[in-house]
């Protein structure tokens, strides 16, 4: 396999593809190319996309928009059972009708392979030239099934390489879930597709049967050296095994990386809060190497923003150190609590009013006082996601400005009834209300981040408009609220579909 | 004392299954006793095997047998034929979610069977089909269809749709994933419904009876004319054909149980 020359090195390509379910966008104008051999893994919390993305992989979903290329051919109008991928699903969906070994079969005893002793024929078929039907002469190798010992062969190689060589005749419902889970893996690689796809395999494994898997998981991927592509919500999992992450959120690509450079220098706000334990607050860039953020100035080792640009600054909670006494450090603080976690203490600690998680080997008890320091290079600095709201609006009356499926009191001096506008409403002036009755439209919260003084909320209305509010409360995930908006400091502007497309294309 | 305080307080569950057991020791097995005890006897009172011998000897009955056994195996087929697709449509995905289609087949049960056996024979000969066998097979099938429907409709409304997106990830087209994937696990369905049809069916005379002409008379319309009939020794003669009834009506749900216990890996359902 491997001294084979690879035709495309790019085995997958996803253009521009979007998916909604009725009206609800699921996945928003995603583009992402995969690289043959690889171990891909589609990161996210749940309702991001990655399931609904893996599923137009395999066929069982048809983009809205876009396309998918499996080396370099349009997949999304052939069905899934001519498609060369096969999935590992999430609850196995072994047949129960059918033992071990003729669930692992099943594949086999469909599939053709080409047949060299047998001419090849030649078959006239109808295709489609620039949308005219032509008649065209085709040459068709001949082909066969497997014998029944060929199979007999691959499943039992199959069965070796999951480590279930004595479990052919077994019925499917007397395994354990580990088991189950390698029967559903050997049933799909049996087949040799060029894509393993794997949806959430070891979500219903307990903790250590599930490390097992991975290794196994990964130790298959090298011998096989197929693309897998690996959907999961544990940040763990994808750290472990993966070549390369890609962390989604709401339908969209947040970052695609190596492992290591997802968890060292995340694209984002959301993708540190969402792999591993983060700091996460607001700074200023002074300039060049010099960031402030809780009333100091701190050296780092990011350059190219703009002077005074506000940024999210990320600190791990392990590089953070933590001395005795006070003075010590660029921060003095106190600490707050203490958890032991095995092989590591964390600590919370509030030193100029903001809360830092803190992790070492040392442990330092409630009350004491202490000094915290943080190297240059562990200061993470990225871009503000958004700075502000942005809505595709319209001027519905006096004061009165309808977007997000709201009527909203806006002012609307300069404007006319029936203007379309864009609505630009500031994080601040967004106001949460626990009573959704008191909002003029109902959200859910869909993400909550602390940053430092105050906390980034983002709430999701029932028409997946998104809003994010700088609150000093903490409001906790999937929460109903009302949503009100201080019109005062909300900003219109006049709307032009095409002059906000071309200014799209830009960016 | 301390004990039987204690034991006052348990109230045991199986209390609860008193009142059914009476019942069914009343209306179940006593009358199935009679049966026996009937069957078994002569005409002056003693032990005989005579009724039996009747039973077994006489011609007619065993062409009787086999009339009711035929009318029961080809209704119930027709019955699966036109119950399984259906099942299926109604099942299937832009229906799946309008359990009120379902319910539309299922109404009919609901009206007085007589009734719509009277209402069924006036349209046949409004449309020209006389009393004959085959209106009889059409009673039948017409009578008997949402108890076949119900139990397939059942089964297949609940086969997880993971097992067809697996099917046709592993290179079976919409044919090969009905017949080695949705056909196989519908089956305890289909065991369910078939037994659910057929043994009342082979017991039932009223729609031979209405339906059929006098060539189409069943087992179970000889056996009522043997009870309507009051002479004496009628009663004997009668028992022992109920009883050879029921002996084969049970050998059908021991295969059926033989049958579901073999497939029932699969998903159940139905309500056998």
């Amino acid at each position: 396999m491997a001294n084979e020359k690879a035709p495309f090195d790019k085995i997958i390509e996803i253009n521009n593809v979007t998916k909604s379910f009725d009206g609800k966008v699921v996945v928003k104008d995603l583009s992402l190319s995969i690289r043959r051999g690889q171990f891909v893994t589609l990161l996210g919390p749940s309702g991001c996309g990655k399931t609904t993305l893996l599923r137009m992989i395999a066929g069982f979903e048809t983009p809205t928009e876009g396309e998918i290329y499996i080396e370099g051919t349009p997949i999304t109008s052939i069905p899934p059972y001519r498609r060369p991928v096969n999935t590992v699903f999430q609850k196995y969906a072994l047949f129960p009708h059918l033992n071990v070994f003729k669930n692992i079969a099943f594949g086999l005893k469909l599939k053709r392979v080409p047949d060299p002793t047998k001419p090849a024929k030649v078959k006239t078929v109808t295709v489609k030239r620039d949308g005219v039907k032509v008649k065209e002469q085709q040459t068709v190798e001949a082909t066969r099934k497997y014998t029944k010992e060929e199979i007999a062969d691959k499943v039992n190689r199959a069965l070796k390489l999951v480590g279930l060589e004595d479990y052919g005749h077994r019925d499917v419902n007397s395994l354990s879930g580990g088991q189950q889970q390698r029967v559903a893996i050997a049933r799909a690689i049996v087949c040799e597709p060029k894509i393993l796809l794997l949806d959430e395999p070891l979500g219903a494994l307990d903790l250590k049967m599930r490390k097992e898997m991975q290794l196994e998981l990964k130790k298959m991927h090298d011998e096989l050296g197929i693309t897998f592509i690996y959907v999961t919500h544990d940040q763990e999992e994808a750290l472990t095994m993966s070549d390369v992450v890609v962390v989604m959120s709401n339908g969209v690509i947040q970052q695609v990386a190596q492992p290591k450079k997802i968890y060292d220098e995340p694209q984002n706000a959301f993708v540190a809060d969402f792999i591993g334990e983060s700091n996460i607050l607001t700074g200023v860039m002074e300039k060049d190497y010099l960031i402030s953020f809780l009333g100091k100035k701190l050296a780092c080792v990011d350059k190219g923003f703009e002077k005074n640009e506000k940024v999210d600054v990320i600190v791990r909670p392990e590089d953070i150190v933590i001395t005795k006494g006070l003075g010590q450090g660029q921060f003095d603080g106190e600490v707050v609590s203490t958890v032991f976690k095995g092989t590591y203490y964390e600590m919370e600690v509030l030193a100029s009013d903001y809360e830092f998680t803190v992790q070492s080997q040392l442990e330092f008890v409630p009350g004491s006082a202490v000094s915290l320091s943080i190297a240059p290079d562990s200061i993470h600095i990225m871009k503000k996601m958004l700075t502000v709201n942005k809505y595709v609006g319209e001027v519905t009356g006096e004061n009165l400005v309808t977007f997000a499926n709201g009527d909203f009191e806006v002012p609307t001096q300069g404007f006319e009834t029936g203007d379309e506008v864009l609505v630009y409403v500031p994080f601040n002036a967004v106001e949460l209300t626990d009573d959704e009755e008191d909002g003029v439209i109902g959200a859910n919260v869909s993400q909550s981040l602390y940053k430092g003084t105050y906390y980034q909320v983002e709430v999701r209305t029932d028409g997946y408009d998104a809003f994010f509010v700088d609150t000093p409360d903490e409001w906790d995930m999937n929460d109903r609220v009302g949503i009100k908006v201080d019109g005062s400091k909300v900003k219109l502007e006049k709307y032009d579909p095409q002059e906000d497309e071309e200014k799209a294309d830009e960016e | 004392m301390k004990n039987r305080k204690h034991k006052a307080k348990v109230f045991r569950p199986t209390a609860f299954s008193f009142p059914y057991l009476a019942v069914t020791v009343v209306f179940v097995i006593v009358p199935l006793i009679l049966v026996l005890v009937y069957a078994f006897r002569g005409d002056d009172g003693s032990f005989t095997f005579g009724n039996f011998a009747k039973v077994f000897t006489q011609k007619e009955n065993l062409i009787q047998l086999g009339r009711t056994l035929e009318i029961a195996a080809l209704s119930t087929a027709l019955c699966l034929l036109l119950a399984y697709p259906v099942a299926y449509i109604l099942a299937s995905k832009p229906f799946n979610k309008m359990a009120i289609l379902a319910l539309l087949f299922i109404i009919p049960m609901w009206i007085n069977f007589m009734l719509r056996i009277f209402a069924l024979q006036s349209v046949l000969t409004a449309i020209g089909i006389p009393k004959s066998f085959w209106a009889a097979t059409i009673g039948m099938v017409y009578d008997f269809f949402p108890y076949m429907l119900l139990p397939i409709y059942t089964v297949m409304s609940k086969l997880d749709k993971s097992y067809i997106e697996a099917s046709t990830d592993l290179g079976a087209d919409s044919v090969q994933t009905f017949f080695k994937v949705t056909l196989p696990l519908s089956l305890p369905g289909v065991i369910s419904g078939v037994s659910m049809v057929f043994m009342p069916i082979f017991s039932s005379y009223a729609i031979t009876k209405m339906m059929g002409d006098a060539k189409t008379t069943v087992i179970g319309a000889k056996i009522a004319s043997l009870f309507e009939n009051q002479s004496y020794g009628n009663y004997g003669y009668g028992a022992a054909l109920s009883f050879v009834l029921l002996v084969i009506v049970l050998l059908v749900m021991l295969l059926s149980n033989f049958l579901t216990n073999r497939t029932q890996k699969a998903p159940k359902g139905g309500v056998a």
